[in-house]
């Protein structure tokens, strides 16, 4: 049952604060982010920058990097994520504890960045595990991860508990693992995750471009 | 309430606050429940929402030993040879004497005689154990028999 915010607006205005369990928990859950510690490239040098004094994301309580998934809730991708290393980024994510969010940080994460063509980098780590922020640049500045950050905080306050729109970790038939490909001989086995990536074909009429 | 007290009137002196703290170590039981109480009410609420909200997620990897992204190679409670913390602790001993030998060196042309003859004893006290871990032979490296080592996994 939810309350009327124009009526949760008047009350806020004479001082009485008016919220839900779902919003009490939501805001708990946006406010004490905790990302794992690991770095793949140089977007990892700003991530680290984005920590320290100067831009400071402990302002928006995610400065407790932990060096172990058991204790994370969030995956900063911070990186490109080579063939070889995917799997491991894979299992590092089906390792974390539940409710998990992910941000691809920088082009390589992304799509591959400057690497998209080469033969041993991973084109978007999306086609793993489901990932919720992408911050575009190479690398990203630290601002752009604090508005990533501040993204994700916004999504996480939006996430339904209980009904049919409710998040991927509420809901008992979402899968709870992801899994994890192999490095095969020529590419890694299988080279996505069809159940969480699947992008549109592009259907090109016959005989059209000649 | 026996004792309210009017503003600016000081209450009656009474001994009950004595009387109801009859055992002394009342407060500590209660320190005990209260101990208990917090983390496993913590853990009840936390199980009440479990059921209510977010159905638990299993899965192989995800209850698998942490071995920073790889795939365990080894039992978790593999064993180490006892030889090992003999390495470590003979160690210490060069760990220890270069924490105390640095200050030692940027003062040194400051210090009295005195001061010099116990720092050298200090390094003969750690030289000493040294030199007895030679002689008994902890030095040389025995190789542990081969123990089958345990596969994680199938």
């Amino acid at each position: 049952m939810a309350i009327d915010p124009t009526l949760a607006r008047e009350l806020k205005a004479s001082g009485v604060h008016v919220t839900s369990l779902e919003q009490l928990v939501n805001w708990g859950r946006s406010s004490s982010l905790w990302p794992l510690q690991f770095g793949l490239a140089c977007c990892a040098i700003e991530m680290i920058s984005a920590t320290m004094a100067k831009y400071d994301m402990a302002r928006f309580g995610a400065e407790v990097f932990r060096p172990s998934p058991r204790q994370a809730d969030l995956m900063i991708v911070a990186g490109t994520v080579t063939k070889k290393m995917a799997p491991q980024v894979v299992r590092l994510y089906n390792q974390m504890a539940e409710p998990k969010y992910v941000i691809a940080m920088g082009a390589c994460a992304i799509s591959g960045g400057p690497f998209k063509e080469g033969y041993n980098v991973l084109k978007g780590i999306d086609r793993f595990i489901p990932v919720d922020v992408v911050i575009p640049g190479c690398p990203p500045r630290p601002e752009a991860l604090l508005d990533g950050l501040i993204a994700l905080q916004e999504k996480i306050r939006g996430e339904k508990l209980t009904g049919s729109a409710r998040a991927r970790h509420a809901d008992p038939d979402a899968p709870a693992e992801m899994p994890i490909p192999e490095c095969g001989a020529h590419d890694i086995v299988p080279v996505a995750n069809r159940g969480i990536w699947n992008p549109p074909v592009i259907e090109r009429e016959e005989g059209g471009a000649e | 309430m026996k004792s309210t007290s009017l503003p600016g009137v000081a209450p009656p002196r009474t001994s009950s606050i004595r009387h109801d703290m009859s055992h002394p170590y009342l407060p500590v039981l209660v320190f005990f429940a209260v101990a208990l109480l917090v983390p496993l009410g913590s853990l009840a609420l936390a199980r009440l929402w479990m059921r209510g909200f977010t159905p638990l997620k299993r899965g192989r990897t995800k209850n698998d030993f942490y071995e920073c992204g790889v795939e365990p190679l080894s039992a978790p409670q593999s064993r180490f040879h006892s030889q090992y913390y003999l390495f470590g602790l003979l160690f210490l001993i060069f760990d220890v004497e270069t924490v105390f030998l640095l200050p030692f060196a940027v003062a040194f042309l400051d210090l009295s005689p005195g001061s010099f003859l116990i720092a050298m004893l200090f390094l003969l006290l750690l030289a000493e154990g040294l030199v007895w871990a030679w002689a008994k032979g902890l030095l040389t490296w025995r190789t542990p028999a081969k123990t089958p080592i345990v596969i994680h996994g199938d």
